[in-house]
């Protein structure tokens, strides 16, 4: 098992550098130059070419490229053009405030999710199902920043129950982390129904049932534990997906996570901002996808014992669920 | 090996369609799906607005009208007016042109560059096929919302720039469907006996192996248009995307941020229609599913 | 006279399919004593798993459903039974071996877990305890009482049909279903598989309703035979009747198929065509279209089922005194 992590980790090595050279060509690539948002419009030519030779924008492509990789694998993500702090400290002070809404939200949206997915599978067809299907249908066609805006409306503006921004108390949470889950207890919920539906029907549950055993406990120790894995796959793809796609809500209500900072990056020129928050973005969505597969062995005897047996293991270093 | 193991009933569940009768039965089974059938009229309907805005609204959807600023919903402006006094009604119709425009290109460029990836890297296998999927890796590495950011962000802002970001963030998923796929159809009885008769490799490739995947590439593409204008919509309210004053739902939801507290209905409308269309195309998209692959059925 | 363990009267089942009706069992009538082996044979879709599960009243519902008739376990009625009532006798009173061994088990649970929990279900006993003569019974089976910690995947068909046979007997029942348990298996192991549910069945004194399509396992287990043809019995009888003297044009035709080894036969004569569409089973005998000896008369009504000699039972107009 360590073996394996161990691998993965060595193999997720090539695809962050190739991360690295996506967002770092698009960084060089992209019009207008860094001097010239940083240094105002006052800014002389001179000083223009000091600030591109002190930062080493005066290099070739690879020459930069290459010093990069070099600093980006000792910590050194360069220096932020707009605050000149350390861009890893930047991100290091907007990550955790990201990953806890995100943890939130994908809590809410697995707790609620699954339950309706259970509940609507074992009473399929019944109103509880069609209604809850028609509102996951709803859920994964929401756009989420509009869905953020009316509830600010609602719940800000009208009843005024919720600040509509900023996150200074456990009440400015409770709007960007629904509005973060929607998407996820939606997926969770289609998944959960299509695989408890499968379980239900196959014949160890029909065993069980022989047995004497009760349908809830039917329903929950033999059909769940058979249906949860497929649920887990979506759950954490679509949690390493709120990491990336909380940029929106995060501008909707105006907190400082890792997101903002890369759009505000991204509308600054801030370059060594931008390659740094997406690669550690990235950086974190495949440890989670590797926690995924981990969490797979631990739940599913089938594929522990393909870890302790030693065999080979197929060799695949991301994955996306697919939700049907 | 979590993703082999989806492959694996991906590829389980591919079906050829073809045939005659057999088409024939799948679109009997998606006329009998009544969910499909509404989220079909829908996207018809949409395409109508998208292609011929100007038979639903009289307004100009660009032209400025400040002495009309703000005014609510009524018989004259359905959906009111926004900041600059343009009818939001048309901007809505109009908008639906640019989404749709976005959505079915990007979707058609994605889909065929992620076929031929697909196609060749599970067909050939080895070094190209190494050589693909760890770039379709590396695709998947960065959340399609920061790359499409980026992408963005790099060329300026234009549709077809938007276009071009948003195509490269979904060639992943399908071709890791059609590689897999293709894997599994390379081995089997009837492809070997193309080989025999002599069939060259782009003939087995187009006639024999792709026909196999084409229910779940179809299902894919519908649900990704979806997918595709939703994220549009969103890189447009980041200010990222379509210039003003082209009128798109993102930009006019995100344009009317600073006037939520006073004036609803600026940015309910425009969200109402994303909402909408991405409904329509995922009530469809199920349908065709169910309609294709009568096993996935739940 | 012993008495009758097991009484099925007039049972009617159907399966609702969209705008069609399965009729899938229609008033089969069957008796089996105590500590008698009824064999029941038939082809695919018969109605066989039907008439066990509607014993073990385990018809998934929707879209299944008992129409009509009585089942009579020691006298006691089991349709007017409650939920509870029946999570009672199932595992305990009644038993059911399944037909496929590798989709029987819950792949996410370990083999004695699966044989302990019947018996939890059942006895009052701890957990240590229940694992502990999980694990005697899987010796009874033939398996090392140590593997008990393992999965379903690690163990091979024959040994994954012993321990379903183990989770149903776990409890000692009186009556045990046994639904072709030896379809899904090797010849060899077939043999095995046979032998130890007769053993067993001796051992604990148990009564055995064995479905199959193998007319040469019933003759190595049973006593008695029924055959079912399209939801009917069409012949019933002890061993010797239904072997020595089978009557029903079905039941020769059955016989017609099986190569024998002492006699020189130089083509099988299999029954021509197929089983009726049971969503339209014609007016009349089911059979009529594949008999040869056909006639009007068996085009209408009812077919009588009429007693040819003491016991031995066929449902057929040529018995009825009618000339064809």
């Amino acid at each position: 098992m360590l073996r394996y992590i161990f691998k993965r980790i060595l193999m997720m090595i090539p695809v962050m550098i190739g991360v690295t050279l996506i967002t770092f060509s698009m960084m060089y690539f992209s019009p207008g130059e860094p001097a010239d948002y940083i240094l105002g419009e006052l800014a002389t030519e001179e000083d223009k070419a000091l600030f591109n030779e002190q930062n080493g924008l005066d290099k070739p492509f690879l020459v930069r490229f290459v010093n990069y990789v070099v600093d980006a694998v000792q910590g050194d993500f360069g220096i932020s053009y707009s605050t000149r702090q350390p861009v890893i400290k930047e991100i290091l002070s907007c990550f955790p405030t990201t990953m806890k809404l995100s943890l939130y939200a994908e809590l809410f949206a697995i707790v609620l999710g699954v339950t309706l997915g259970v509940v609507s599978a074992v009473r399929q067809y019944s109103f509880i199902d069609n209604f809850t299907r028609i509102i996951a249908m709803i859920g994964v066609s929401l756009p989420s920043f509009w869905e953020g805006l009316m509830l600010i409306i609602l719940f800000s503006v009208i009843l005024g129950w919720l600040p509509p921004s900023g996150l200074t108390s456990w009440k400015h949470w409770i709007l960007p982390a629904f509005t973060l889950s929607t998407w996820g207890l939606a997926a969770c919920m289609r998944m959960t129904r299509s695989s408890m539906l499968e379980a239900i029907r196959e014949d160890y549950v029909r065993t069980a049932r022989a047995k004497g055993q009760t349908q809830f406990v039917v329903i929950m120790k033999h059909a769940f534990r058979n249906a949860v894995l497929p649920i887990i796959t979506v759950a954490g793809t679509d949690f390493a997906k709120l990491l990336g796609g909380a940029a929106v809500i995060e501008t909707v209500f105006s907190i400082n996570g890792i997101g903002k900072l890369i759009v505000d990056g991204i509308n600054t020129k801030n370059a060594p901002l931008v390659q740094g928050g997406i690669l550690f973005v990235a950086v974190a969505m495949s440890l989670i996808n590797l926690l995924i597969d981990v969490i797979y062995a631990f739940v599913d005897p089938r594929i522990r014992s393909q870890y302790s047996s030693g065999k080979r293991i197929k060799r695949k270093s991301s994955k996306k669920a697919t939700v049907s | 090996m979590l993703s082999t193991k989806q492959d694996a009933s991906l590829s389980q569940d591919t079906i050829s369609i073809g045939g005659h009768g057999q088409t024939k039965e799948i679109i009997g089974r998606f006329l009998r799906n009544r969910a499909a059938v509404f989220g079909m009229v829908v996207v018809l309907f949409l395409l109508f607005c998208a292609i011929f805005p100007q038979a639903l609204t009289q307004y100009d959807p660009i032209e400025q009208n400040l002495r009309d600023r703000f005014a609510a919903p009524s018989a004259e402006h359905f959906f009111g007016t926004d900041e600059y006094g343009r009818d939001i009604f048309s901007r809505v119709i109009y908008g639906c042109r640019t989404s749709m425009e976005i959505g079915l290109i990007s979707v058609a460029i994605s889909c065929i560059i992620g076929v031929v990836i697909g196609a060749i890297a599970g067909f050939y296998g080895g070094i190209t096929d190494n050589l693909f999927m760890r770039f379709i890796d590396v695709l998947m590495a960065i959340p399609n919302t920061l790359l499409g950011i980026s992408i963005v962000a790099a060329l300026g802002n234009s549709i077809p720039n938007l276009i071009i970001a948003l195509s490269i963030g979904s060639i992943a998923g399908y071709a890791r469907v059609v590689r897999v796929s293709v894997l599994s159809t390379k081995g089997t009885e009837y492809v070997e006996a193309a080989y025999a008769t002599g069939a060259s490799d782009f003939r087995i490739i187009f006639k024999y192996i792709l026909p196999n995947c084409l229910a779940p590439i179809i299902v894919q593409a519908t649900m990704s248009v979806a997918t595709t204008i939703m994220a549009a919509t969103g890189l447009s309210f980041l200010g990222l995307g379509v210039p003003a004053p082209t009128p798109e739902w993102g930009a006019m939801a995100s344009s009317s941020r600073a006037y939520i507290r006073d004036y609803w209905w600026l940015v309910t409308f425009p969200g109402l229609a994303i909402m909408t269309t991405a409904f329509s195309f995922n009530l469809f998209g199920d349908g065709l599913r169910d309609a294709l692959d009568p096993k996935l059925k739940s | 006279m012993s008495q009758n363990i097991l009484e099925i009267k007039d049972l009617f089942v159907q399966y609702s399919a969209g705008k069609d009706t399965v009729r899938a069992v229609n008033g089969i009538n069957l008796t089996l004593e105590e500590g008698e082996s009824l064999g029941l044979v038939g082809e695919t879709g018969a109605g066989k798993t039907t008439t066990a599960l509607s014993i073990m009243r385990l018809i998934p519902n929707p879209p299944g459903k008992i129409t009509g008739g009585e089942i009579l376990y020691r006298g006691e009625n089991l349709m007017e039974k409650s939920e509870a009532e029946m999570r009672k006798i199932r595992g305990h009173e009644i038993s059911m071996i399944f037909q496929d061994p590798m989709t029987a088990l819950n792949p996410m649970l370990s083999v004695g877990d699966q044989i302990a929990e019947v018996i939890r279900l059942h006895e009052k006993i701890s957990r240590a305890d229940a694992m502990r003569k999980a694990c005697a019974m899987m010796e009874v089976v033939g398996i090392e009482g140590g593997r008990a910690g393992e999965y379903p995947h690690q163990f091979s068909g024959g040994m994954k049909q012993r321990i379903v046979i183990a989770i149903a007997l776990a409890c000692n029942p009186s009556l045990l279903i046994a639904d072709e348990p030896t379809t899904a298996l090797d010849v060899t192991i077939q043999a095995q598989v046979l032998e130890l549910i007769e053993q067993l069945k001796r051992k604990f004194n148990t009564s055995l309703l064995l479905i199959t399509h193998d007319l040469g396992v019933v003759a190595e287990v049973c006593s008695k035979v029924a055959i079912i043809y399209a939801g009917e019995i069409v012949e019933y009888g002890t061993l010797k009747h239904i072997y020595e003297n089978p009557s029903h044009p079905y039941t020769i035709g059955l016989f017609g198929s099986i190569p024998n080894l002492n006699e020189t036969v130089h083509r099988l004569s299999p029954i021509p065509g197929l089983m009726p569409d049971p969503t339209k089973l014609p007016d009349g005998c089911a059979f009529e279209e594949r008999c040869s000896q056909a006639c009007e008369a068996c085009g209408k009504g009812v077919m009588p089922y009429v007693e040819i000699e003491p016991g031995h039972m066929v449902r057929c107009i040529k018995f009825a005194g009618k000339e064809c």
